[in-house]
């Protein structure tokens, strides 16, 4: 009987409903209202009711017929790829782009299996990083440091 | 003719100097970052979204939809070349195109993809001329009740005519809903969902939540399956077809076009099912229908067609009622708001050089499609040679420098981070973005129009019954909902989109 438990609607269905009894115990913070005068509470309070429903059918559903359990979810693309967008934000300003732009895509490259350093490689790395400074930084003034607080600027 | 006076304004504005340029760069862009594999139109257009915020609205419109028809196209030249549709409604391209490609005809299925592609668009742009106008004054007449019953109209049809569990979606939807409640209650005040943090008063960007649920949430899909690709040839030649040819494709286009016009303004169809039609559609038609799936160019031509024209009359509800049918749209509604218009049917007498400019610029933007790509076809075809794991490093890059440039704050990278794992995670349980991003974009229009019709009928709920408008539109979603519940049509429903496998 554990095909069940793993089955794709049965973690759908719990998602759905973990998500909407948050939003419903939220809600009960913000003003109801009445149906013809609504308070900022109301529509949220419909919508995580709904969205808990839905989550039972298909927690129901996984139940009574037979379906697809839930593919091996892959960790290492996961925390490498957005774990390189995480440290780009907490670091940018400390490195400036200089540095945290090509960090970043190492970092989230080194997530795929082909990933190996090579000339070519790097030299798009350089590429990339002299575009984000031209392009994003002196054309279009994103105020982002190209030398971070590291280095004092 | 006030057409001809409407369309002599439209011709003024997309004639500007920097409105064709923006439209070319448009265009381009579009088909350059189209036709990269694994990076469907959504993706595409929300990376590029940042670079649209300093211009005029004209401009900034034009320059979007070129890059969606651009995309659109760079998509099924992927399709033909690497068998790798990078979005739902090229899947059939792919089917007849890329065996096409590998008997040596990559050039004619490239140029039956074109010219039934520019033939498509010239006649839907003629077809949103028309039509836009008129359902605009329809819609003006509506009032909250009747905005109220469309948009759930709008959101069951994108649901039922989606591909995938219907309850997923309508749970990914009512999530999106939720969503996009997060921020300041317009009529109290009261921040919502916010935990606490000032970043979230104004809401999430709609662009933090395509880039992390389709950029991100995507490479990580796409990490999951990573092969070497194996590319055709390097060198794409024959790109003219015969007069043979052409008389080939003339009745498939023809047809394609109709379909994808027809199903394209229906709230909730568009390229995808246009194209699924088509296909079944020629081969229906067809005396040997047996050569479809091994090089049929009419399977190439029909699709084609159909998906251009539903893409571009897609564009019809989104300018008309303020309802995207699609993701697409919801980003393109989401760039209306951010310029600071409201879309909705008032946007057509308000701002009459932005639509009608945006009009005439579709037609321009398909030419420039013709003109552009069958020259370009060899950078294309080395763009499409670069490797994933060199191209995805660079998505992220530009995920986080245009979410960061939204408000200038790191905290965007953060969230959008968020809907990274979530876009991975939920598709692993088979829950698609798609509609989820459809009803993040329509939330708060949504209970804005529920509020007030609440308030007209003093609470009373059947007054959106005792609309005729309004009870009609919800009879609609409802027998739409019931039909694909009955068995046999859900049966039907399920075999059109088997045969993308």
């Amino acid at each position: 009987m554990t095909s069940n438990f793993q089955s794709k609607d049965f973690w759908a269905g719990s998602v759905y409903v973990a998500i909407g009894l948050a939003a419903l115990v939220i809600a009960q913070d913000y003003k109801m209202g009445t149906a013809a005068r609504m308070g900022a509470g109301y529509f949220p309070t419909v919508l995580s009711g709904i969205l808990i429903l839905i989550g039972l059918a298909s927690i129901l559903r996984s139940f009574t017929s037979k379906g697809e359990a839930v593919g091996r979810i892959q960790l290492r693309p996961l925390i490498l790829v957005v774990g390189s967008t995480l440290i780009f934000a907490a670091s940018v300003r400390f490195l400036g782009t200089l540095i945290a732009v090509p960090l970043m895509c190492l970092l989230a490259a080194s997530a795929s299996r082909l990933f190996r350093i090579s000339l070519p490689a790097l030299g798009a790395l350089a590429l990339l990083t002299a575009f984000c400074v031209l392009v994003f930084q002196m054309g279009l003034g994103v105020p982002l440091p190209i030398l971070g607080s590291l280095f004092g600027a | 003719m006030e057409l001809i006076s409407n369309l002599g304004l439209g011709f003024a504005t997309a004639f500007s100097f920097w409105n064709l340029a923006y439209c070319l760069i448009g265009v381009f862009l579009g088909t350059a970052i189209g036709v990269l594999p694994g990076l469907g139109p959504v993706a595409t257009i929300a990376m590029l979204l940042p670079v649209t915020f300093g211009l005029s609205p004209e401009t900034a419109m034009i320059m979007l939809a070129g890059i969606f028809y651009g995309a659109q196209y760079g998509g099924s030249t992927t399709a033909i070349l690497v068998n790798l549709p990078g979005e739902s409604s090229s899947v059939v391209t792919a089917l007849d195109g890329y065996q096409m490609a590998r008997q040596g005809h990559a050039g004619k299925a490239l140029a039956t993809a074109a010219i039934g592609s520019f033939i498509a668009g010239t006649i839907a742009t003629v077809v949103i001329a028309f039509i836009a106008p008129a359902l605009s004054n329809i819609a003006l007449a509506f009032g909250p009740r009747e905005y109220f019953s469309l948009m759930v109209l709008g959101l069951v049809a994108s649901v039922v005519l989606a591909s995938g569990s219907l309850l997923h979606a309508i749970g990914m939807i009512v999530l999106g809903l939720l969503l996009g409640l997060i921020g300041t209650d317009v009529n109290s005040g009261t921040l919502r969902y916010t935990f606490g943090r000032f970043e979230l008063a104004d809401g999430i960007s709609f662009v933090v939540v395509a880039m992390g649920m389709f950029g991100i949430g995507e490479i990580l899909v796409n990490l999951e399956n990573e092969t070497t690709r194996t590319m055709l040839s390097r060198k794409v030649e024959g790109l003219m077809p015969t007069r043979a040819d052409l008389r080939r494709i003339m009745a498939p286009v023809a047809r394609g076009t109709t379909i994808g016009s027809v199903l394209g303004i229906l709230p909730g169809g568009g390229a995808m099912l246009a194209s699924f039609a088509a296909y079944a559609l020629e081969k229906k038609v067809s005396r040997q229908p047996e050569r479809f799936g091994h090089g049929a160019i009419e399977g190439v031509a029909g699709p084609e067609s159909a998906n251009n024209a539903a893409a571009q009359t897609s564009f019809i509800p989104m300018l008309t009622l303020g309802i995207p049918s699609n993701p697409t749209m919801a980003l393109m509604i989401g760039a209306l708001i951010m310029q600071g218009i409201q879309p909705g049917p008032s946007v057509i007498s308000e701002q009459p050089a932005l639509f009608w400019g945006l009009i005439v610029s579709m037609w321009i933007g398909n030419v420039m499609l013709l003109v552009l790509n069958l020259p370009l076809i060899g950078l294309w075809v080395r763009m499409i040679g670069i490797p994933y794991h060199f191209l995805y490093p660079c998505i992220v890059f530009f995920c986080v420098i245009g979410v960061f440039s939204i408000n200038n704050a790191t905290f965007d990278i953060w969230l959008m981070a968020l809907f990274g794992v979530a876009g991975y995670v939920l598709r692993k349980l088979d829950c698609e973005p798609a509609p989820l991003l459809l009803g993040f974009v329509l939330g708060p229009m949504l209970e804005e129009h529920l509020r007030r019709a609440m308030l007209i009928s003093k609470g009373d709920p059947t007054g959106f019954f005792t609309s005729p408008i309004s009870a009609g539109l919800l009879f609609v979603a409802a027998a739409l909902l019931i039909s694909i519940l009955l068995p046999a049509i859900r049966n039907k429903r399920e075999e059109a989109f088997q045969e993308e496998e």
